[in-house]
């Protein structure tokens, strides 16, 4: 844990609504994308400076995202001001920044929409609250469209379903126009278009961490289960975040995985063209960026001339995959259409648990307690399965297939109700920790809970932000930063692949000793 | 006619337009205004039915609105609930009884009158509540511009001025139906000349000539929600608006020889 500047807030015993106090985090604003980063996304650079013609370019941007966006018109003209939302955004219950508030985050956005495109805030600007646009808005913009991980938490409670990610979205895309683009996001777009994963990972490194996880396997059960990269022919692409090929605890969640596929006996492989789940596209609001990120997996799938394409666990990944993948780069008529298109690998486990194809040893895991996050876009942004809510039932249904111990988290915090990591939307970076660590607070009190009552040692989640995020974060809180798990790592340790021998002995021998 | 009977008529006629036009614009521009991606909060309806119900929940019980905050959505549904019923209460002075198909609908505007007579109150009673929160909670102030509290204070007027024509200074009810029917057949009778109902009509009016251009326009806002009346079936069916499709020729092109 670095050394920090700030204040790490005291769990409390019971959640409380902090009061009020303006400009708590005014100054946490993250770096500017340099030129060189903004160009590679057809973004003008700026290097952080105002430009020629900004302000002209600022207005002229959002008469056009409101003509292109629905959502963006409508929840710009519908919020009534009924303060529902005002306490839902863990970034304000960790801060106490009313701009931190979701209406109070939109009405920075909504206030220059007034001034310029509606005839109250054009003609009467003080009554409604309308501003004009200056420098010093936009700077308060790239600070607090920057405080919201785009979580959706307070679009479930908002009675005309305002959805603040949209607008953080818009604002981001206006700001990268006039080159205030974020370095994090940016950066790592930028990485995708040149090397086809987020961490700048070359096919070559690529291939030889494979193999050394191949090499972990065998060593680990004594079966080769391979994991296969760029074979032409297999039946099903595995796109999962690159996160997955080294962090810890992504990647014990990829040999979970590698031992599912394996067992289930199918084709399957990785591709070094669309080597990442993860399209920060998104967090820009970028529809171009996403685009150009997401068509890469239609490259793959036809350059590898798949059946099927599966996604690993990672959350927003999942949401582009599930609501917009077919959108950016369907039609998928090249597939078999007998499965779902994508599906989530936890679908595709959960389907092999209910045939019963999987073997599990789940006094394996008899060591840990375990308690699942669910990840925001996961939870309010898409769906597994048939039934609405199945994103909650099947995750929960393959832990409790392979591990003995699992407790649930306070109701009003899971579900369609989950707080954020505090990661999400492109906050992920070093130069945003301070937020990172406050917005946590709702979920790390949840979980305080369930430690101190049942005895919980593991926290799993299945994604790629939220893991890293935990991993850093819950130290801040006192807690392990292996406490997080993927939920294929559960898995993992509770799988007896076919013909794999157990040695029951020696764990009998320790036990006695 | 009286000077006063021309001049509500007047303002009638324009507010009614105003309210028309300005919802018809609204209405075309979100009609008109595409939504490019599939963005309903889950777990959302997977079919049509569903998610006409689950509109059907917002609109009529404030669902989403229960789960957010208790006192919020009962101060809240207390005065739209009771505003619904004095509405349909005030359906009798725009019916004539004579009508062919008045006999259709003429007990039942009979039927509302108790409850519409006393859910004046419960609608003065829930914006009260609304204007205590508006000021009590630091949240809610925070985020309130001066237009929210004016917009309370304008419909207690209403709701106030409406009650008192109910229970203390009545009006000659008969004369007002004969102007309120005569402006729908563009020859208004004489309007009693009342203080409270002309109080009670000058503010209804300007709320209906700036129901369109303020945030009053929740009211259709709800039913274009991209987060609550898509259905959830991206999977499925491919969503594309026009503007997105364009796209689809151009994709791909530049970095697929790349990364290889
Ligand atoms: S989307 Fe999430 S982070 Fe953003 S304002 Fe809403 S609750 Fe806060
Ligand atoms: S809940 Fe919705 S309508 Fe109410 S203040 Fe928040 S954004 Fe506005």
């Amino acid at each position: 844990m670095a050394k920090v500047d700030f204040e790490i807030p005291k769990l409390k015993k019971y959640p409380e609504i902090p009061v009020v106090v303006e400009g708590t985090m005014a100054h946490s604003s993250p770096y500017v994308a340099a030129e060189k980063f903004q160009v590679q996304l057809d973004f003008p650079g700026g290097n952080g400076e105002f430009q020629e013609g900004w302000k002209e370019k600022a207005i002229e941007k959002m008469g056009e995202l409101l003509g292109k966006y629905r959502s963006l018109q409508v929840f710009l003209d519908s919020c009534v001001k009924c303060g529902a939302c005002t306490d839902k955004c863990h970034y304000f219950l960790g801060t106490g920044d009313p701009k931190n508030m979701p209406v109070a985050r939109q009405d920075l956005f909504r206030a220059v929409y007034r001034r310029y495109f509606t005839f109250a805030g054009k003609y009467f600007p003080k009554l409604v609250g309308a501003v004009d646009l200056t420098e010093d808005v936009i700077k308060e913009w790239y600070s607090y469209f920057h405080q919201c991980s785009q979580c959706r938490r307070c679009s479930v409670y908002c009675p005309y379903g305002i959805d603040t990610a949209e607008i953080s979205m818009a604002a981001r895309e206006v700001l990268d126009h006039i080159g205030f683009g974020q370095k994090y996001c940016n950066e790592i777009i930028g990485k995708v278009y040149k090397i086809g994963n987020n961490l700048g990972l070359p096919e070559r490194a690529l291939a030889d961490t494979l193999e050394g996880l191949e090499e972990d396997l065998e060593d680990e059960t004594g079966i080769a289960v391979k994991v296969p990269l760029d074979v032409k022919g297999a039946d099903i692409l595995l796109v999962t975040p690159s996160a997955d090929f080294f962090a810890e605890p992504h990647v014990d969640g990829l040999m979970g995985y590698a031992k599912v596929f394996h067992e289930a006996g199918v084709s399957w492989t990785v591709s070094s063209h669309a080597s990442e789940a993860a399209n920060f596209g998104m967090f820009i609001g970028s529809y171009e960026n996403m685009q150009r990120v997401a068509i890469r997996i239609r490259e793959a799938a036809l350059d590898l001339g798949v059946k099927r394409i599966i996604f690993g666990e990672c959350g927003h990944a999942w949401r582009v995959a599930y609501s917009f993948l077919n959108t950016l780069a369907g039609p998928w008529d090249f597939l078999d259409q007998n499965y779902p298109i994508p599906q989530h690998i936890c679908e595709f486990t959960h389907n092999l648990i209910q045939d019963d194809k999987l073997t599990f040893d789940k006094s394996r895991n008899d060591d840990l307690v375990i308690t699942f996050h669910d990840s925001c876009n996961v939870a309010r942004a898409s769906r597994m399965g048939d039934m609405p809510g199945g994103q909650f039932t099947i995750p929960r249904d393959i832990l409790k297939a392979v591990c003995n111990n699992f407790h649930d988290m306070a109701p009003e915090t899971i579900h369609e109700h989950t707080f954020c990591c505090g990661g999400g939307g492109g906050l992920l970076t070093d130069d945003l920790m301070e937020i990172r660590v406050k917005g946590m607070v709702p979920r790390a009190q949840a979980l305080q809970d369930v430690v101190d009552e049942y005895g919980v040692t593991n926290l799993v989640a299945i994604c790629a932000i939220c893991k890293s995020q935990f991993a850093k974060v819950l130290p801040y809180y006192g807690m392990e930063m292996d406490m997080i798990m993927s939920l294929h790592q559960v898995l993992s340790n509770a799988i007896i692949l076919t013909g794999q021998i157990v040695d029951d002995d020696d764990e009998a021998a320790e036990d006695a000793a | 006619m009286s000077f006063l009977t021309i001049f509500f008529a007047l303002l009638f006629y324009v507010a009614t337009f105003s309210l028309v036009a300005g919802l018809a614009y609204r209405i075309r521009l979100y009609i008109k205004t595409p939504a490019p991606l599939k963005i309903p909060t889950t777990p959302a309806p997977v079919t049509r039915t569903g998610v006409a119900l689950r509109l059907f929940r917002e609109v009529v019980f404030f669902e989403s609105l229960f789960k957010a905050t208790l006192w919020t959505w009962l101060f809240g549904w207390m005065f739209h609930f009771g505003m619904f019923l004095v509405l349909l209460r005030h359906l009798r002075y725009f019916i004539n009884p004579e009508w062919f198909w008045a006999p259709l609908v003429w007990p039942l505007v009979g039927l509302v009158q108790p409850f519409g007579l006393y859910a004046g109150f419960a609608m003065l009673a829930g914006l009260g509540g609304l204007l205590v929160r508006r000021f009590a909670v630091d949240r809610v102030r925070y985020i309130s511009a001066p237009s929210d509290f004016i917009w309370l204070f304008w419909l207690m007027g209403i709701a106030a001025s409406g009650l008192i024509m109910s229970f203390i200074l009545h009006t000659d009810i008969v004369q007002l139906k004969e102007f309120t029917l005569g402006l729908m057949s563009l020859s208004p009778g004489e309007l009693p000349v009342d203080l409270p109902l002309l109080i009670h009509l000058g503010l209804v009016a300007v709320l209906m000539a700036l129901f369109p251009y303020s945030k009053l326009l929740h009211a259709v806002g709800i039913f274009f929600s991209p987060t609550r009346n898509q259905v959830d079936n991206p999977r499925e069916k491919r969503h594309l608006a026009a503007w997105a499709a364009k796209y689809d020729d151009t994709r791909g092109s530049r970095d697929s020889a790349e990364g290889q």
